[in-house]
């Protein structure tokens, strides 16, 4: 539903967790205002720049201790948690599934893999990856009215139809696009100011590996820092309005068409970013690297990390970065060769999205935040129990 | 000429195959009010459990059966285990649960059978028959596709007219509270009509693979065309769900034929087809309801 | 006024056959809910073999969901449901019908996709074959629905559905009928004939009823005995001449 309870403690245990509780700050603040203890500021966009402002600190810490291949493992979990934070606000705030996010994806990664074809004439990275964004966007929006007249099923399928058809554009205008072997992204330099910072903050080497992890972790921050803001906007709850009473706001003048189509924007916007950083951490667009699978398992982190919960999406994409090495040498362990064992992790994503939908329908961070609830109430009323012994 | 009657002809007989993958779906959408996504999985699994048994050296139409045999029991098991704790709930939840299957299951062939791409056999000749002097785009093969579309088909209007367990399993799809307390087991009907959707699944899976390769994936694609053909015939109509099939394999094979290089435009064009119909006309060219509740 | 209606007369249409005026259907302390709401809170009465009960009450009084109790569609917290003395309350709903309950839930319950014969022959289908002459009989009794055999049931007015459906549960040879709002939205001339009918049925032929009603009015002047409903308990029970007869009663829950 919504983010995990922030108890003031989380901020301070950030540098002590894995990779994933680090950015969590960046979104967890949400939730914050219900607590009614917290020492984090009272405006919301106070509260979420002084987590943001965390989450860069975190965000710096980690990579710098961490080696380099942990770094390129967290520059696909940005990636990955750009585009699920982007389908979670479609998917758990608004109700509407999609499968064709890896084709939005697509969009943004070849924008930016033609942008990037001439490396000495090329834009400057941000306005590459603004670029990219927007051409994502009207892809979405288009998408988006169609889709808004679409439920479940309808759009489920439909948006299939999209993550499987998409890719054949990229064969079909073979010259353009690079066919089945895609187009070879030349991933900028590092600017001398980079490597200046890295030089002042750990004296390591300021390697592309590390910078492009830094690109991610930026853009990482940025988008849950605007998804987050807008969440707690009047746009946000609209959005859970139509999601949990789509008859009522309709009946409240809401309309509904006009608001799943900017949450199909938003999602997408997303997406595109998501696509551009795969393309520099990849340096490749192909269409081999948009399958439905990617689209599937984007809803798996969300739905593993529990529907409409910024913090859930970051944290099952986390998973969906490091479970596939974990189970597939497990595989090996018993006796799988390598491709059967590469197999692993799709079998172990599929059999957890059939579980959680069956016993725990509201993903890991629903399901802690529950327990949590239940305690809490538990303690409340015990408290009551003990004041009114003590009184009487 | 001769190019436009073999492009109708090999659209024809893609389309009967389409037919018969939307109207599994359909058969499932009906009963249980859930599209299953993991129909091509469940397709591939069965044909793999037949190219096991051809390689094996048993003959194509053993493994037939055999693969049929799997499919229904497959499905029902699917049924009874995985979607009855999400019957009639959430249907995002529906969607999700299906998914998942479908990922796993793929996966699980993997696993099993290996990633790679593997021939498989087709019962008939593959040479085109002689008319007139000219070839055509019209195999030996191609008319068993036809005829054993045309019989199942027969035989599931058959079961649903004709018999009592067709009429409750009718029953049990139109008004699952009403068939309970009229005495239906509607639970035994769910199952059952999952257990026929999965033959009918397998079947054109089967008819699919005959004469080409098999993959793991291999029907990922059959799952976005079923699913379009479905949609253009309503989603609810076992016809609409045939003569949708049809359309869009007629249609593919036209852009397919005539459209230059357009053999790489198919999916998309699929997309674009189901996008057309979804906008014009959003309950399909067969629904009885006229929109559908966005 | 018991011994005036046939007492044990067996007929090809109803499985009745308990003699009149004993307790057919028996529900004990009956307490429902949907999450904290008491729908139903010890709800206790009976319906005795070849009368007919008329539970009444206002809207929400917990009506519909005593019968969904009954045939099992609605667990209970607590509380028993007997038929003909033996305990049902943990049948499965499926069961009911064999059983000799025939449930017609509210908005009459016709499967409008099928004819008017395929939603008959669904009735029977329990039961195995039957033959064609039950078929007749019901469309004997009900002449409108038999020119329209072949339709699809969507086309039905609102009181051929009514027919439909009571005929299709009469096919099921129930010894007792539950019988959800069978007035709703019905013409009142169509409501005399519909009632009218029911009355027939359990005169001659020995059927026990359990009819609930919002229309209290026209459900006490085809009733034996009432019973009065609210806000998920059971207020009074009495014979329906004598609630007819109470004014202030009549006025508190009854609205007429």
């Amino acid at each position: 539903m919504s983010d995990l309870q922030n108890s003031p403690s989380t901020a301070g245990q950030v540098t002590d967790e894995a990779p994933v509780a680090a950015t969590a700050a960046a979104n967890a603040p949400s939730a914050a205002a219900t607590t009614g203890r917290t020492l984090l500021p009272q405006s919301t966009l106070l509260r979420h720049l002084v987590l943001l402002l965390l989450g860069a600190v975190a965000a710096v810490v980690i990579l710098e201790i961490t080696d380099p291949f942990t770094n390129s493992q967290l520059a696909t979990l940005s990636f990955y948690a750009i585009a699920a934070g982007g389908l979670t606000v479609l998917t758990g705030m608004n109700g509407q599934i999609s499968l064709g996010h890896g084709a939005l994806m697509a969009v943004g990664a070849y924008t930016t893999a033609l942008l990037l074809q001439e490396p000495d004439g090329a834009l400057p990275l941000p306005l590459i990856l603004l670029i990219s964004v927007v051409m994502a966007t009207v892809v979405g929006a288009l998408v988006g009215v169609a889709a808004a007249r679409l439920h479940g099923p309808y759009l489920a399928g439909a948006t299939l139809a999209l993550a499987v058809g998409l890719p054949g554009l990229a064969i079909y205008f073979h010259d353009f696009l690079g066919g089945e072997q895609g187009l070879r992204v030349r991933a900028p330099r590092a600017p001398e100011s980079f490597e200046s910072f890295i030089g002042l903050v750990s004296g390591a080497n300021a390697t592309s590996t590390k910078w492009l992890a830094y690109v991610g972790a930026i853009c990482l921050l940025i988008t849950y820092f605007l998804l987050a803001n807008l969440v707690r906007s009047r746009i946000g709850r609209t959005w859970r309005a139509i999601r949990d009473q789509d008859v009522a706001a309709e009946l409240a003048g809401i309309n509904l068409g006009a608001w799943r189509v900017l949450a199909f924007v938003v999602s997408a916007a997303a997406a595109g970013l998501a696509g551009s950083v795969l393309a520099l951490v990849v340096r490749l667009a192909a269409p081999s690297g948009f399958t439905l699978v990617l689209s599937l398992s984007l809803l798996t982190a969300i739905v593993i990390g529990g529907l409409g919960s910024l913090l859930g999406a970051l944290l099952g994409s986390a998973l969906l970065v490091f479970l596939p090495p974990w189970v597939t040498d497990r595989g090996i362990d018993f006796g799988l060769n390598n491709t059967e064992a590469a197999q692993l992790a799709p079998f172990v994503y599929g059999v957890v999205l059939i579980v959680a939908m069956i016993f725990a329908p509201g993903g890991f961070v629903g399901t802690v935040r529950l327990r949590w609830m239940t305690q809490k109430a538990k303690r409340a009323a015990a408290a009551r129990a003990a004041a009114g012994s003590s009184g009487g | 000429m001769q190019q436009f009657v073999n492009v109708t002809l090999t659209g024809l007989t893609q389309g009967l195959i389409y037919a018969a993958f939307a109207l599994a779906l359909v058969l499932i959408w009906r009963s249980t009010r859930i599209v299953n996504f993991a129909q091509g999985s469940m397709a591939a699994a069965t044909t793999f459990i037949a190219l096991a048994l051809i390689q094996a050296g048993y003959s194509y139409w053993l493994a037939l059966v055999v693969s049929l045999a799997s499919g229904f029991v497959l499905g029902a098991i699917i049924e009874r285990v995985i979607i009855r704790p999400v019957e009639g709930g959430n249907e995002l939840n529906a969607v999700i649960v299906a998914l998942g299957l479908f990922v796993a299951l793929q996966a699980l062939i993997a696993i099993i059978f290996g990633s790679s791409f593997q021939s498989f056999p087709a019962p008939f000749g593959l040479e085109g028959f002689q008319i007139g002097g000219n070839r055509v785009a019209f195999t030996p093969n191609s008319l068993y596709i036809f005829g054993a579309v045309v019989v199942t088909m027969l035989l599931l209007v058959a079961l649903f007219r004709f018999t009592r367990v067709g009429l409750a399993m009718r029953a049990s799809a139109f008004s699952q509270e009403v068939s309970r307390l009229l005495g239906v087991k509607v639970g035994g009907m769910l199952t059952l009509g999952w257990g026929l959707a999965a033959v009918v699944g397998s079947l054109s899976g089967l008819l699919i693979a005959g004469g080409g390769f098999v993959y793991p994936a291999y029907m990922d694609s059959l799952i976005v065309f079923g699913f379009v053909a479905a949609i253009i015939g309503g989603l609810d109509s076992p016809i609409g769900a045939i003569v949708g099939g049809l359309i869009l394999g007629l249609a593919l094979s036209y852009i397919s034929g005539y459209a230059p290089r357009g053999s790489a435009l198919v999916t998309i064009s699929a997309l674009v087809i189901l996008m057309v119909v979804l906008l014009v006309r959003p309950g399909g060219l067969f629904s009885s309801t006229t929109a559908r509740r966005a | 006024m018991a011994e005036a209606h046939g007492a044990t007369a067996v007929s090809a249409t109803t499985g009745g056959g308990t003699a009149t005026g004993t307790r057919l259907l028996e529900v004990e302390g009956l307490t429902s809910a949907y999450g904290p709401v008491r729908a139903l809170d010890g709800v206790s009465l009976s319906a005795e073999a070849g009368r007919i009960t008329a539970v009444l009450g206002a809207n929400g009084a917990g009506k519909t969901t005593l019968l969904r109790t009954i045939s099992g569609l609605v667990r209970p917290v607590a509380g028993r449901v007997l038929l003909d003395g033996a305990d049902i309350t943990k049948a499965p709903v499926e069961a009911m019908v064999a059983k000799g309950m025939a449930h017609v839930p509210e908005g009459r319950g016709v499967i409008a996709e099928l004819t008017v014969d395929e939603n008959l022959r669904v009735g029977a289908l329990f039961r195995g074959k039957v033959a064609k002459s039950e078929y007749d009989r019901i469309y004997d009794l009900f002449p409108r629905i038999a020119e329209r055999r072949n339709n699809h049931a969507h086309t039905l007015s609102g009181g051929e559905r009514q027919m439909l459906v009571i005929g299709r549960a009469l096919l099921a040879k129930p010894r007792i009928l539950l019988l959800d709002e069978p007035s709703l939205g019905l013409a009142p001339r169509i409501v005399a004939q519909i009632f009218g009918l029911l009355r027939q049925l359990v005169d001659s032929e020995g059927l026990s009823v359990l009819l609930v009603e919002q229309n209290a009015r026209s459900a006490l002047s085809v009733a034996d005995v009432g019973v009065v409903l609210n806000l998920g308990r059971v207020v009074v029970t009495d014979s329906a001449s004598a609630l007819m007869g109470d004014e202030d009663l009549r006025h508190a829950y009854l609205g007429f």
